[in-house]
């Protein structure tokens, strides 16, 4: 099997950490050798919050070397400009356009960096941004965002969608395997569209 | 079967499947979730001890009644048990003992990062380095193993790539240890001098015995490749070089202390050139200089995390050119909204007085707006270092100065210092944030919280009372989101020429849902933009700076109501009030 490196990127409380768990129990279903990284701590207190996810026959080290992510799941708009080491000419970006303006600039909203978000896009061998929290929201799950976002990363991995689901119903709350499911699907169906 | 574990995860079902009776662990990162995870398998007793050096202890008694027992803490914790660690090692064990120990390289949230590796080396005692998850599990059953086949304490080696990475893992069933019973023997367990003497030859003997079982155990091994390079490394580095320098030979060590030395030297023979990969500090390599062994010189630094491109950076490959966004706006971590930390440290910047901290949360009453820590050092330390800054200035600084510490850390080791205050007729100011539970690490409960370990009702230790019972004559509790009561009480407490305690009474925002209120709104009309709201450095609450006033977050607001203290145009108003 090919190797995959995905980084996945968001804000702490948005569910990034959940999103990477359910890649790596979909590897697991597809019977492939998986490892993850991250560091918790700081996760619950607003935080950027990086998870590396590694794929393949066999994975040795639990983070991804400079320049080596496939992909870039990026939670928040901005985020993904803090790991630019880590992408090169071979890597996908699929973001989220939903700001969550930082701590940091919470008086002055408007050094949101936006021009370096369509500079650095450029980086990309190809970006992909949409509005994943509108589509959680409107399909009656707001905190699904990672979800969303992973049906979107689904499109360009060789994982079955059943084993996707499985291991959504594995990770999520019980009471929330449906809404989830939902929110994966219609993420999926998105990235099917934007890749016709 | 197969399933994804973190290392902290795989760590406890590793003690599951070994037949661990007790664990007792003081919660730290990177190691808390081990503990938090063990706490779910039924067979195993587990509890939170109110230190690290409590915690060994308990495991010690445990040993001695026949059982295999585990605690686990991270690096600085084990600086807190190395008293009864130094001396486990003379006495060695009954039932099986394994110290799980997390360093924490790069300082993700520690104060150091110093190796734990030294400790196997200065105790002389065995230590297990794993190198990814499915090890992470393995190496607890072994480790229990040694520790039983050599009677004694067993260090086994983590770190936060380590416990908060994941990977696959196989499992299998929990295999029973029975009980030795409790042993009597008192040459071994009496550590008077005559039995210590006794005690020390043997640890030394010992040391030469493990050194054997290091080089014959395939614990050890040598992954062959080109005869050209070979590489001595251990724990997550070793996934490093494997990764980096796909051609040379490996000897991956996965007990790290005592080093098997024939093994090294027959795999010296093997290559031409010898190098040791290490993270942190040249524990191997200095070891193995010192015994003649000759090594290939790496410009490595001691600081921080190794990885794949740093080996590679080690042996000159040349690295992708990558580029980074300099001056993006931070993320940095900020105390919760609701947090009753807050209101203590508006205070304290207000009183511009010098606020010797803790470990804890409340260490980020460092940032601005609140700006009210001036020292950080280890569990306990504020409540002594204060008690050190009015003695040095003849209670002058006294005057000017208070200790705040968590209710978790007070109880950790900060009591000993209140102790030592009130003995030598300290003056100092106290100010025990008590919100109830262990905060930064996890929300864990400790002997103030009122339930146990797995969320069951407990006895619940009476801090006030406790210092009380000390003798203290000004011990009070106050309302931490009452401004004007926060600055009456900390200013009189500080002129006091007497040893002050103050208590503050409002839980942590997770370890009570319960007193989350309805949110606060800004009357647009009634804002005149003074900003005083903004200065309590909450994350609900915003400066709109083209209206030129604040704003208030209300899907993040808990309605604590510390904001409608500091507005003197009462322009913040609860929802539904």
């Amino acid at each position: 099997m090919k190797s995959y490196n995905i980084l996945v990127i968001g804000v702490g409380g948005q569910g990034s950490v959940l999103a990477s768990d359910i890649i790596c129990e979909t590897a697991l279903l597809e019977n492939t050798d998986v490892k993850k990284s991250e560091v918790h701590g700081m996760a619950q207190r607003g935080g950027s919050v990086v998870s590396h996810v590694r794929i393949g026959e066999k994975v040795y080290s639990p983070t991804i070397s400079l320049g080596d992510a496939d992909y870039v799941v990026s939670l928040e708009r901005m985020e993904f400009l803090r790991y630019m080491e880590f992408v090169s000419k071979k890597t996908i970006l699929i973001s989220n356009a939903q700001k969550i303006i930082p701590s940091s600039i919470i008086n002055d909203a408007e050094l949101y960096p936006d021009k370096d978000i369509n500079l650095y896009k450029k980086n990309f061998k190809k970006s992909y941004e949409f509005d994943a929290f509108e589509v959680a929201k409107n399909l009656g799950n707001p905190r699904g965002v990672g979800v969303v976002m992973l049906g979107f990363l689904s499109v360009f991995l060789p994982f079955s969608k059943e084993n996707w689901e499985k291991a959504i119903s594995f990770k999520v709350p019980k009471k929330t395997i449906e809404t989830n499911i939902l929110v994966f699907r219609k993420g999926l169906e998105i990235g099917q569209n934007r890749l016709k | 079967m197969k399933v994804i574990l973190s290392g902290n995860e795989a760590i406890a079902r590793g003690a599951y499947e070994a037949g661990v009776k007790v664990i007792s662990s003081y919660p730290g990162t990177p190691s808390s979730e081990i503990t938090d995870v063990a706490k779910g398998y039924k067979e195993i007793y587990c509890e939170w001890a109110s230190n690290e050096k409590v915690a060994l202890e308990v495991i010690i008694g445990a040993s001695q009644s026949g059982v295999r027992g585990m605690t686990c803490m991270k690096h600085v914790g084990l600086n807190v048990a190395a008293d009864p660690l130094m001396t486990l090692s003379y006495t060695g064990v009954n039932g099986g003992v394994v110290i799980l120990v997390a360093d924490d390289p790069n300082m993700f949230s520690s104060q150091n990062e110093q190796d734990s590796r030294h400790f196997a080396r200065f105790a002389k005692v065995p230590m297990l380095e794993p190198s990814n998850s499915q090890e992470a599990k393995e190496f607890v059953g072994r480790a229990m193993e040694i520790s039983e086949k050599f009677c004694t304490p067993v260090l086994l080696r983590s770190c936060t790539r380590l416990s908060h990475g994941a990977g696959v893992v196989s499992i299998a069933d929990r295999v029973e240890v029975e009980s030795k019973g409790l042993e009597t023997n008192i040459p071994k367990w009496v550590m008077v001098p005559a039995n210590a003497r006794e005690r020390h030859k043997i640890v030394e003997k010992r040391l030469i015995e493990l050194g054997i079982f290091s080089d014959e155990s395939d614990i050890n091994r040598i992954e062959k490749g080109s005869d050209k390079v070979g590489v001595i490394c251990s724990g997550v580095v070793y996934n490093y070089v494997k990764e980096a320098l796909p051609e040379a030979s490996i000897l991956k060590l996965g007990m790290v202390w005592p080093l098997p030395l024939n093994l090294i030297k027959k795999f010296s023979k093997m290559v031409k050139k010898l190098y040791v990969v290490e993270e942190l500090d040249n524990i191997i390599e200095t070891e193995l200089r010192s015994r003649g062994i000759k090594l290939g010189k790496l410009d490595r630094s001691f600081l921080g995390e190794l990885s794949t491109d740093e080996v590679r950076k080690l042996f000159n490959k040349k690295l992708p050119k990558v580029s980074t966004v300099e001056n993006l706006p931070g993320r940095p971590p900020s105390m919760c909204a609701g947090c009753s930390h807050r209101g203590i440290f508006y205070a304290l910047n207000k009183l511009k007085l010098y606020v010797s901290g803790d470990i804890g949360c409340y260490t980020l009453g460092l940032l601005p707006p609140l700006s009210a820590i001036h020292s950080t050092v280890c569990m306990g330390a504020s409540v002594s270092m204060a008690h050190g800054i009015d003695k040095g200035s003849n209670g002058e600084y006294a005057k000017k100065s208070v200790a705040v510490i968590g209710d978790s850390t007070f109880l950790h080791t900060g009591i000993n210092g209140l102790l030592n205050s009130f003995y030598n007729r300290g003056q100092s100011t106290v100010i025990i944030l008590d919100n109830t539970i262990t905060g930064m690490t996890g929300h864990q409960p400790n002997p103030a919280t009122g339930i146990s370990i797995i969320g069951e009702p407990a006895p619940k230790v009476d801090i006030l009372e406790l210092c009380k019972g000390i003798g203290i004559k000004r011990v009070q509790r106050i309302d931490p989101f009452d401004v004007d009561q926060c600055l009456k009480v900390i200013k009189e407490e500080v002129d006091s020429e007497e040893l002050s305690v103050i208590i503050t009474n409002r839980p942590c925002i997770f370890a009570d849902r319960t007193v989350i209120a309805s949110p606060f709104y800004i009357d647009k009309d009634k804002c005149t933009g003074c900003r005083a709201c903004t200065k309590i450095g909450c994350p609900a609450i915003s400066w709109l700076k083209n209206e030129k006033r604040a704003y208030i977050d209300e899907s993040i607001c808990t309605g604590c109501g510390l904001c409608i203290k500091v507005c003197r145009f009462g322009a913040i108003n609860q929802r539904g009030k």
